[in-house]
This record gives structure tokens, C-alpha cells and sequence, in this order.
């Protein structure tokens, strides 16, 4: 393969957060720091805030369709197609057996197993009424095959389970199996349906990790002082990703090309987060990008909320960016939320319009800054106008121990 | 439960399957799988309202009674008499 087979670039975007339905909107509402975040009333745990998608569920495939599949694969759907027709590709330019759909997820089944559990319990636990629906809903695959039936997809199709690291994770899948030459398009990126399992919020409200806020907008407070926790959001965001020759060929819009990610693990702990193997994990990504960390024009952080959290990713940051005077640094969970296997696809894609606009959108709901989370050129509660930006860091950490990082850069004629 | 009934209940499970079916020009002799968007997991889901309903339990050898409106009425008429 020559260089420009081994260059991989995103030319269409499809997304469900929040806040909005596609990534005109979206950017609208990062860049005025609106937050839709609600409270939502699950069952067995009660109220939360959480961050619930709004979007048309019949845009591409029937109720029916819905109503078999799983809330995971109907977010998916819908954001598959909408990143195919924003990339102006019909589905047939590519040969439908060298198309791969690769879709990162925190956890699946989570929800379906909840759901059903509670069916059966209205039939005094009796098991001839659990769904015949629980296996082909529960397989990890789940949301990637939903998406290859509805697209006529028959190429290869399976999820990448990496925590909350997973968008990130799914999206370099893409990026390789491309290079390699497995197939000549990829959809790629993550999907949550989390907020419908409220055992996700029993056990971070157990590990006293769940944010609360009279005001569910303001329940979502990275590096301030008063934060308490994560706020759970479904969502999702799909990539479609060429190779640079093919994509120029078809003379497609580039939202930028992927220049360097790196995914590594602490190898220490189920869910505290490690500043060392962090900041390895970002200068690791930018070594194989061939940048400095003065280079980087946006840090999209990680941070969740968590007290702990935040700060490690901090120290990671300075421990990295010491040297980076020009670097500014966002937090988008702030406004959506954090959206689980989506959450680094979605975030990545709501700062790639920078590279038009130039812009930064903030971090909202700092009152009180924590000096332990106060890094220099950090975008707070008002977004910031830059001369340009060219380059953007991703991260996205996870549970178990893993971190990803992912570089993007403008792509420049 | 009257053959009228029994056929009302069978249309309103379907219609709770696909919200979208047209029964205008449904023939009750002909098999549903010919005139409406099902497949072997809706009826599954067929078997699966009648048990919840109305606590039939249907065995996987009588599922081919199924078949078309005509059938259902038929198989489910003794089951659902004093319904």
C-alpha cells in the first residue's frame, strides 16, 4: 500500500446525543454550552439526571423493527444511515462484503436481561415467559448486526467491548482493519443505551460515584469543586472512515484525518484511574502522530466528575502538556453527559468542527474551579475563538484499566 | 370467547407486533405469513400473548394451527371457550 492508502480519514458523521440529532446542532449546543440533560425516573432505583436522546426512530426502519431490536441497535441504525448520507456515499460504491461495521460498547444485554427479569417477575418468576427475543438482544454483536441488516451490509460486523474507552477503541478497529486492507470501508464508533438499565445507577450510586443536582443540567460538573459524580446518557456516534486515495477519488468531504491513537492499561485497578499509564497512553498517541504536545491545539478530557477522576487525568495532562502554552483543553460530558461506549466518538465529533470554525467549546457548570483540576488554557463555561486549530486529542479512559487516546488533524490539501 | 372473538384477539396481537399491519385485505384461509411482515419470531411472539393472556400453553407440534386467521379461530376455539 502506498502513504495514501495507509491514511485514514472520516468523511461522514451520524450521531444521537442529548442534545441533538446531528453535528450542525450539536455544535451549535457545545459551543453555547446547552445542556438537555434531564431526570428520568428508573425502575426499582427512582429519579436521576441522565441525558436521553431525542431523534426520528422511524427515519430508516420500521416500529416493528424497533420494537424486536434493542434500543442499543436502534441508536446505531439511525446513526449508521445518517454517517452514510452525510458522507454522500450510496451504499453500493463500495462492494457491500468490503464494508466492516465496528461498534464499541461499555456493556450490552445489561438492559434486556433487566427488562426481561422484570417481565418474568410479573409471572411469578415462571420462565416459559422469558422472550424468545432475550439471545439475539443480548449478544454482544447485537447493535453491529442490527446495523449490517438494515443497511444491507455483508461485510464483517462485531463490537469492541473496552469500557467507557470503547468509541475510541472502535474507531481505531476501523482505522486498522482498514490500513490492513480488510475492507475498504468502515463504520465505526460507539452506542449506549445505558440509562435504561438501572443497575448501572444502582452501582455507581453504591460506589457513591453518581451525580446529583436539584437542577439535572447542572448534575454534571467536571473539575469543579462541588462535582459528585457521572451522569449517565444514552447515545451514540458513527464514523464513516476511508482511506485517503479512495475518499479523494470520490472527491468526499474530509472532517479530518486520524493521525495517531494508542490504547494501553494501568494492569492495577477494576475502576480507580492511573495518571502514569494516562500520560503514556497520550504521549505514546502522539509519538506515532509524529507530533510534539505543543502541537495539539484541543485536549477533548475524559473527565467524568468523579473526584479522583478528574484529578488524575489532570496530572496526566500537566505531566504531558508542560511544554504546551498554545494547548486548550474542553470537557464535553459537562453538557451531554457521559454516554458510556459513545462517549468518545460523541465528544471527537462534537470538537471536529473546530477545524472549521476554530472555535473550543467549553466545560460548563465550573463555579468554583478544583486548583487541583486548574490546568492552564483550560475553556471554562465560554467558548474560546483561536487563530486555527489543526490538530485535536481524545481521550477516553475506562473501567478495568484502559485508557485510549486518539489524534485527529486537519486534512489539508 | 366467539369465533369473532378469538379472531379480534388474534388481529390485536398482531397489530401490537407491527403497528403498521393491514388487515384490509387479509383472506382468513390464506397463511398470514403470505399477507403480512411476519416471520417464525413473530409467531413465537403469537404463542408467547396467548400464554400471557390468556395462559394457553401452546406445543411447538400445534404451531403449524397457526397459520392462517381461519386456523387460529379453528385450533383456539376449544382452547378459549370458557374465556
Amino acid at each position: 500500500m502506498d502513504s495514501t492508502q495507509q491514511r485514514i480519514v472520516i468523511t461522514g458523521i451520524g450521531l444521537a446525543a442529548p442534545n441533538a440529532d446531528n453535528l450542525k446542532d450539536f455544535r451549535q449546543k457545545l459551543l453555547a454550552g446547552i445542556s438537555e440533560i434531564t431526570e428520568i425516573d428508573l425502575r426499582y432505583f427512582g429519579p436521576a439526571p441522565a441525558g436521553i436522546c431525542t431523534f426520528d426512530q422511524t427515519r430508516y426502519r420500521k416500529k416493528k423493527e424497533n420494537k424486536r431490536g434493542t434500543r442499543a441497535g436502534c441508536l446505531g441504525v439511525y446513526c449508521a444511515h445518517e454517517a452514510m448520507r452525510d458522507s454522500a456515499l450510496d451504499i453500493d460504491y463500495y462492494e457491500r462484503d468490503r464494508i466492516g461495521v465496528y461498534i464499541g460498547l461499555t456493556e450490552h444485554g445489561t438492559v434486556e436481561t433487566e427488562n426481561e427479569i422484570f417481565n418474568i417477575s410479573q409471572y411469578n418468576y415462571d420462565v416459559n415467559y422469558w422472550t424468545h427475543h432475550h439471545n439475539p438482544r443480548t449478544v454482544l454483536n447485537n447493535p453491529a448486526g442490527e446495523i449490517t441488516m438494515s443497511l444491507g451490509i455483508t461485510g464483517p460486523h462485531y463490537v469492541i467491548g473496552a469500557a467507557c474507552a470503547a468509541g475510541n477503541a472502535s474507531l481505531i478497529q476501523g482505522v486498522q482493519m482498514l490500513r490492513l486492507g480488510e475492507v475498504d470501508m468502515a463504520l465505526a464508533g460507539g452506542i449506549s443505551e445505558s440509562t435504561g438499565s438501572f443497575g448501572i445507577f444502582a452501582s455507581f450510586k453504591a460506589q457513591g460515584a453518581l451525580g446529583e443536582a436539584e437542577d439535572p443540567r447542572l448534575a454534571c460538573r467536571p473539575f469543579d469543586m462541588a462535582r459528585n459524580g457521572i451522569v449517565v446518557s444514552e447515545g451514540a456516534c458513527i464514523y464513516v472512515l476511508e482511506r485517503l486515495d479512495t475518499a479523494l477519488e470520490r472527491g468526499a468531504k474530509i472532517y479530518g484525518e486520524i493521525a495517531g491513537y494508542c490504547i494501553n492499561s494501568d494492569a492495577r485497578d477494576f475502576v480507580l484511574p492511573y495518571d502514569k499509564r494516562q500520560a503514556e497512553c497520550m504521549q505514546q498517541a502522539l509519538k506515532r502522530a509524529g507530533l510534539q504536545p505543543s502541537d495539539i491545539d484541543i485536549i477533548n478530557t475524559h473527565a467524568t466528575g468523579t473526584r479522583q477522576g478528574d484529578i488524575e487525568e489532570c496530572k496526566a495532562i500537566r505531566q504531558v502538556f508542560a511544554e504546551a502554552p498554545a494547548t486548550y483543553i474542553n470537557n464535553t460530558k459537562s453538557i451531554i453527559g457521559h454516554a458510556m461506549g459513545a462517549a468518545g466518538v460523541l465528544e471527537l465529533a462534537g470538537n471536529l468542527p473546530a477545524f472549521d470554525d476554530n472555535m473550543v467549546h467549553p466545560t460548563i457548570n465550573i463555579a468554583n474551579l478544583d486548583p487541583e483540576c486548574a490546568l492552564p488554557n483550560m475553556v471554562i463555561n465560554k467558548p474560546v475563538q483561536l487563530q486555527s486549530v489543526s490538530t485535536i486529542l481524545n481521550n477516553s479512559f475506562g473501567m478495568v484499566g484502559i485508557n485510549s487516546v486518539i489524534i485527529v488533524k486537519k486534512y489539508v490539501k | 370467547m366467539t369465533r369473532d372473538a378469538i379472531k379480534d384477539l388474534v388481529l390485536e396481537i398482531i397489530k401490537d407486533i407491527d403497528e403498521d399491519a393491514d388487515f384490509e385485505a387479509l383472506q382468513a384461509d390464506q397463511p398470514l405469513r403470505d399477507q403480512l411482515d411476519l416471520d417464525s419470531m413473530d409467531f413465537l411472539d403469537i404463542v408467547m400473548e396467548l400464554r400471557k393472556r390468556h395462559k394457553l400453553q401452546i406445543p411447538e407440534e400445534d404451531y403449524p394451527q397457526l397459520a392462517s386467521l381461519d386456523s387460529c379461530v379453528n385450533y383456539l376455539e376449544p382452547l378459549l371457550k370458557n374465556a
